[in-house]
């Protein structure tokens, strides 16, 4: 007996947003990429490698370093009927853009009455574990997700690496996708003919009926790994991953944690005031009847992201961590 | 009468000149107007008037055509008005109504209009020269002639948004105008107190891009240098600046108790009122009497009343609508 498969290809996370930019620069001539050493040098983080030898630096852009400058270009070029690719080296540096992203691509269409709006892909790397200490490690997308009028979308897999570009592209309205840069290496197979997904849900990446998992991005694989462990012991956990930061599909979660009665959330923010505090509350507030335990989070330490690798260890989210923060919910189960 | 005509001062031609005038005279009893509703509580909010810097508006921005973009300040009903918005638009924005050019979404300190291409009163100071930076890219990959006009004050030239959108425009050679109006103070800190270089012409030449200082007060003279100006952005040279030497003869904004300059400086600088200045040339010339000039009075005096008895009979959107703009409501395309 034999089965035929469908094709698939082996590729990284890397390299299947490598081929998203590809396929939307192919498909539409209105798409361009823009950021610091995103040609000559291949990207920092080598994703558009290649790209300028191919699509020329028209459209494969390498700007000097003024985040503040080229994100706001990217706004105007967008409102001129554009459809631009920022990529900024990492979160971090994003700040340095932050009036662009928060006071004009964000609030255009509102204060204008309607009539411009911002079709404006931002990519930027975030995330820590790499050593790469408290100016280039932290993970501020949570931030992002406090502002109306933008988009915030965090691939955790190969196939949203390969697919949610273009439906960002597609957006008449600002979108920022975070690439969590220790996912840049992460390979397997998607589907030779993979493209476009959709981006409103979360996904149930690990059904489960004991305690619901909330993650996103860079933890992803951390929580599918624990979720793996706790089968052992016969905890049976679902593993959600919230692709969309912001807006956030509530009812996906809700759904999940009134089946479970139980949740725990892992967020490589820090804990005050985050992304993890939102979802938190939003679980209180539609499932609280339903809660067998009060909702766990499983955040980085509160410190800025020391140097040292044991020292960083120690501050991102861990497998003890989120084991212990399942046990504790499950207490008495 | 004869006069020599020179390269300083051209013939001055009659109809053309008056026009000028009028333009000024509109966008005086204009704000004036504004004044007076401020005081009655029509308008609220912050308000900063454009009360002695008219020759800008009316002597640059008839350089652009209607395909040209304009990016401006949160001092632009001048700039509004001489664009083309309608007075009845303008006050119905600042009269918070459906009728005005933002749907009352931004009031006067951001009047937007897509018919003229006018994207915005920017309330960020220095904050619309990314954006302007943009559109131009924008003109450039689509092969399209039009240009970007950037207004700006002379507190932006202070900021790092300037610096990063002058060294941006100039290396890509983008057609972008920069135009300064340089009113000596920023806010309430005169530029001498904050800037080491206080000839701003200067500073921008330093971006090798051709850069002057034109006098503010005069129309003729700004006239004469914007088109030249424009005319050489859209030739393809690249951006060009120009330091518009002005002044504001009122307050920053309503809330301003104008303590920090002296009232003989004030009324140096009203010696130089560019209405008069103009008044007093035709009048040399011959081609203005007090007749004519009442006729003028009267003709925007029912222009501004227009305006008003518009914004007045303006209509509230409900509330119900508030959450509308905040992402767009079309298809995606």
């Amino acid at each position: 007996m034999t089965e035929v498969a469908a094709p698939t290809v082996h590729l990284t996370y890397r390299e299947a947003m490598r081929e998203a930019i590809r396929d939307a620069m192919r498909r539409d001539d209105r798409v361009f990429l823009m950021g610091e050493d995103v040609g000559r040098y291949g990207g920092s983080f080598a994703v558009s490698l290649g790209l300028l030898e191919e699509f020329g630096p028209e459209r494969i852009r390498d700007t000097p370093l003024s985040e503040s400058a080229f994100v706001g270009a990217g706004i105007g070029a967008a409102l001129a009927g554009m459809r631009p690719i920022v990529e900024i080296m990492t979160v971090n540096f994003s700040l340095l853009a932050l009036d662009q992203i928060v006071n004009n691509a964000a609030t255009l269409l509102h204060m204008s009455g309607g009539q411009f709006n911002v079709p404006l892909v931002i990519r930027m790397t975030t995330g820590g574990g790499r050593q790469l200490a408290a100016q280039h490690s932290h993970s501020l997308e949570g931030w992002y997700t406090h502002i109306p009028g933008i988009t915030v979308l965090a691939p955790a897999t190969l196939e949203d690496a390969r697919g949610m570009l273009w439906t960002a592209l597609e957006d008449p309205d600002p979108v920022l996708i975070f690439e969590n840069g220790l996912l840049y290496n992460a390979e397997g197979d998607i589907p030779a003919g993979a493209g476009a997904v959709e981006i409103a849900h979360a996904a149930v990446r690990r059904p489960g009926s004991d305690v619901s998992i909330v993650t996103y991005g860079g933890t992803l694989p951390l929580c599918l790994q624990v979720a793996g462990s706790l089968a052992a012991e016969g905890v049976e956990a679902e593993v959600i991953d919230l692709r969309s930061l912001r807006p956030l599909d509530t009812a996906t979660i809700l759904d999940s944690v009134s089946r479970t009665g139980r949740c725990v959330v892992v967020d490589e923010g820090w804990r005050s005031g985050s992304l993890s505090a939102e979802i938190s509350a939003r679980v209180t507030e539609g499932a609280f009847y339903t809660l067998d335990a009060p909702v766990q989070r499983v955040c980085s330490a509160e410190v800025p992201m020391p140097y040292a690798k044991h020292l960083e260890a120690a501050a991102l989210p861990t497998a003890a961590a989120l084991t212990a923060a399942v046990h504790e919910v499950m207490r008495g189960a | 009468m004869q006069t020599e005509p020179t390269a300083s001062a051209p013939a001055l031609d009659r109809d053309h000149a008056l026009s000028l005038l009028r333009t000024m005279l509109l966008i005086r009893s204009f704000e004036e107007r504004c004044a007076e509703l401020y005081s009655a509580t029509r308008i609220r909010g912050f308000l900063h008037l454009y009360v002695g810097e008219e020759a800008v508006a009316a002597g640059a921005l008839p350089a652009l055509r209607p395909e040209d973009a304009v990016v401006s300040t949160y001092r632009e009903h001048g700039h509004a008005l001489v664009r083309g918005i309608s007075a009845g638009a303008v006050m119905a924005e600042m009269y918070g109504k459906v009728e005005g050019c933002s749907r009352g979404r931004g009031g006067s300190m951001h009047l937007f209009d897509a018919a003229t291409r006018f994207y915005g009163g920017n309330a960020i100071v220095g904050g619309g020269l990314p954006l302007a930076v943009g559109l131009a890219l924008a003109a450039r990959m689509r092969h399209e002639d039009w240009i970007t006009a950037c207004l700006f004050g002379d507190g932006a030239v202070a900021e790092g948004e300037f610096h990063e959108s002058m060294n941006l425009a100039a290396v890509w050679g983008l057609p972008v105008l920069f135009i300064c109006e340089n009113n000596l103070y920023a806010m309430g800190t005169a530029l001498y107190r904050s800037q080491s270089e206080t000839n701003l012409a200067a500073r921008a030449a330093s971006y090798r891009m051709p850069a002057m200082a034109v006098d503010g007060m005069d129309v003729l003279a700004v006239e004469q240098a914007a088109r030249e100006a424009a005319d050489a952005v859209r030739s393809g040279s690249g951006p060009r600046f120009l330091e518009m030497r002005t002044y504001r003869f009122r307050a920053h904004s309503m809330y301003d108790p104008d303590r920090y300059r002296a009232k003989e400086e004030i009324e140096r600088w009203r010696e130089r009122d560019p209405i008069v200045l103009l008044d007093r040339r035709l009048r040399d010339a011959g081609m203005l009497d007090d007749a004519t000039r009442a006729a003028l009075d009267a003709e925007v005096g029912r222009e501004v009343d227009a305006a008003v008895a518009f914004a007045e009979a303006g209509t509230d959107e409900p509330v119900e609508t508030l959450t509308r703009f905040v992402l767009s409501e079309r298809a995606r395309s």
